[in-house]
């Protein structure tokens, strides 16, 4: 365990010395305070609507406003993430600094552990600031808070999955544009293969629906908290754990 | 200290080291010698754990590497070819991060940093960026890394590759220092090297060992010999004929113009070669003395490979 956490803080130290971490955080916040502006906008021109109209009810604040903001974030971290992963292991392998990981007495499990620890922390950190942004939502609004907060356990599960695929990719290649690129494609796909659902049928259907996590996050953005949806997440993370520590383990029987 | 028997390392279809075996004992500063291609950091690589191997068996320090691999890195202090860097760390910050990941305990750890700092002469680039410190500097912090858990055993890849002369005497000297109850092996394509810090030698060459001793015996083993280089105008070919019949003299190689004799030491032929050169008619250019050494037998190995 001590070991694990020190490379986590030299990975948490690595992040917030590098540029890349705060051009990240900054662009991910810009993004959705716009986006959450906007949505801002459009409600309070359905409220005005509603108010000129003199009947129906007033839109609700969940719905039309914190469960946009879930979905555009979860697109946008499609391409964040991978911008956060994409050194962890391309750099050492390019700059040599693997060998020293290597040759020190520590498992490969430590090493992986401790650089997704690193890079879920940093994450956790923009997850608190996006939380500044729906804070808006209850100072102006009056939304209910358990389906945002299972909107941001989403977010939370969803994030640590992506780390795992970018940490994976990350692995393979010692260029980080090819580990980046790679996860993105890889979690568009796994993103849009979902909406393949409706025009499939039988087991092509059912092997979609399983291996998407769209409609998973989704479901937990509504407020719908499931065990599946959380099995779901952790196993799709620690699987992709796996296969990061057992790429880096094979690479000594090149 | 550190046993190899024979070691194999293929890539694919390449086969980088073959049947390699040699031991070094506790103590000593072995050099492992060879030309750039020659298997010299594969064997490292194998030895510090970072790659199998493919067949063999090596041991550091009565540790199997392949069965106790913790073991042997908590007792192995190396120094890749490149060395690693984290350029956007301190160079204090950097050591103390490997103390960590070289389980030095908490305690003792802002010692140990301040230990490999003094013995490797950086206390004046302590606090700066290791992406601003010079070539030498460098090269000397990845020293100051493979020292920092005060090591039984050194392994050190090119220590001295890209320094400038007054650097490579520096860090020579600094190898030496660093010596006392260690076990070090450092690799070079150098030959100078070898005898200027090492007690033995390992030459290998296409991945198969040439030879391993200590300096000592393989001066002896050559040192019972002496011999000349005549270079003449013409008639080299004849001329070695009719050389090969002196007295004592019992090794004449000819190339081009050159033709290369060795004799028992204390014989001391020379007058009556000189004799055979005047009667043929051979246009002596020069005639020099050129005792059989480890270089001569590292040129061999080397001819056809690159060399600086």
């Amino acid at each position: 365990m001590r070991n694990l956490w020190s490379i986590t803080k030299r990975e948490l130290t690595a992040f917030f010395v590098s540029p890349i971490a705060y051009i990240v955080v900054a662009v991910f916040l810009f993004l959705g305070g716009s986006f959450f502006y906007g949505r801002v906008q459009i409600y309070e021109l359905y409220t005005r609507q509603m108010m000129s109209y003199g009947y129906g009810q007033p839109p609700n604040v969940n719905q039309e406003l914190i469960l946009y903001f879930f979905s555009f974030s979860l697109l946008v971290l499609i391409f964040v993430v991978p911008l956060l992963t994409m050194r962890l292991f391309s750099e050492e392998k390019k700059t040599g600094t693997e060998e020293l990981l290597l040759t020190s007495p520590l498992s490969v499990t430590q090493i992986v552990g401790g650089k997704f620890l690193a890079t879920l922390v940093l994450y956790v950190v923009i997850l608190l600031f996006s939380v500044l942004i729906v804070l808006f939502g209850f100072l102006f609004g009056n939304p209910e808070f358990l389906p945002v907060l299972s909107g941001f356990i989403g977010l939370l599960l969803v994030g640590a999955a992506f780390i795992s695929v970018g940490m994976l990719f990350s692995s393979l290649t010692e260029n980080q544009v090819v580990a980046a690129v790679l996860s993105i494609g890889t979690l568009l796909l796994l993103y849009f293969i979902y909406y393949e659902t409706y025009f499939s049928t039988g087991i092509v259907k059912a092997v979609i629906g399983a291996v998407s996590f769209t409609p998973r996050f989704e479901n937990m953005i509504q407020g719908n908290m499931d065990t599946a949806d959380l099995a779901y997440f952790l196993s799709f993370t620690f699987f992709g754990l796996f296969l990061t520590q057992a790429v880096i383990q094979s690479r000594r029987w090149r | 200290m550190i046993v190899v028997e024979h070691l194999t390392k293929k890539y694919g279809d390449v086969t980088a080291v073959r049947d390699l075996s040699f031991t070094v004992d506790k103590g000593k500063i072995w050099g492992l010698l060879g030309p750039n291609g020659s298997g010299k950091t594969t064997t490292m690589r194998v030895l510090t754990g970072f790659l199998s191997a493919s067949e063999g068996r090596a041991a550091v320090g009565g540790f199997d590497v392949f069965e106790r691999p913790d073991e042997v890195k908590k007792i192995i202090g190396y120094l890749p070819e490149n060395v690693p860097f984290y350029p956007e760390m301190t160079v204090a910050g950097y050591l103390g991060f490997v103390a960590e990941i070289k389980q030095v305990p908490g305690p003792r750890r802002k010692e140990a940093v301040a230990r490999a700092i003094e013995s490797c002469g950086l206390e004046s680039v302590g606090r700066r960026l290791i992406r601003n410190i010079s070539r030498g500097f460098k090269q000397r912090l990845g020293l100051a890394q493979a020292l920092i858990h005060d090591p039984q055993v050194l392994v050190l890849d090119e220590p001295t590759i890209g320094l400038d002369p007054a650097q490579i005497v520096e860090i020579r000297q600094l190898i030496k220092s660093l010596r006392r109850e260690r076990t070090i092996m450092l690799s070079t394509h150098i030959l100078q090297e070898v005898s200027q810090t090492c007690d033995g030698v390992a030459i290998i060459s296409e991945g198969r060992l040439v030879v391993s001793s200590s300096l000592a015996e393989l001066a002896s083993s050559f040192g019972g010999r002496e011999g000349v280089v005549l270079k003449v105008r013409r008639g080299a070919r004849e001329a070695a004929a009719s050389l090969r019949r002196i007295r004592g003299v019992n090794k004449v190689e000819h190339e081009g113009n050159e033709v290369r004799l060795e004799w028992e030491k204390g014989l001391d032929p020379r007058e009556e070669i000189l004799g055979i050169v005047s009667a043929k008619d051979l246009g002596l250019l020069e005639m020099r003395s050129a005792a059989p050494s480890v270089e001569d037998l590292y040129l061999k190995v080397i001819s056809g490979g690159t060399i600086q």
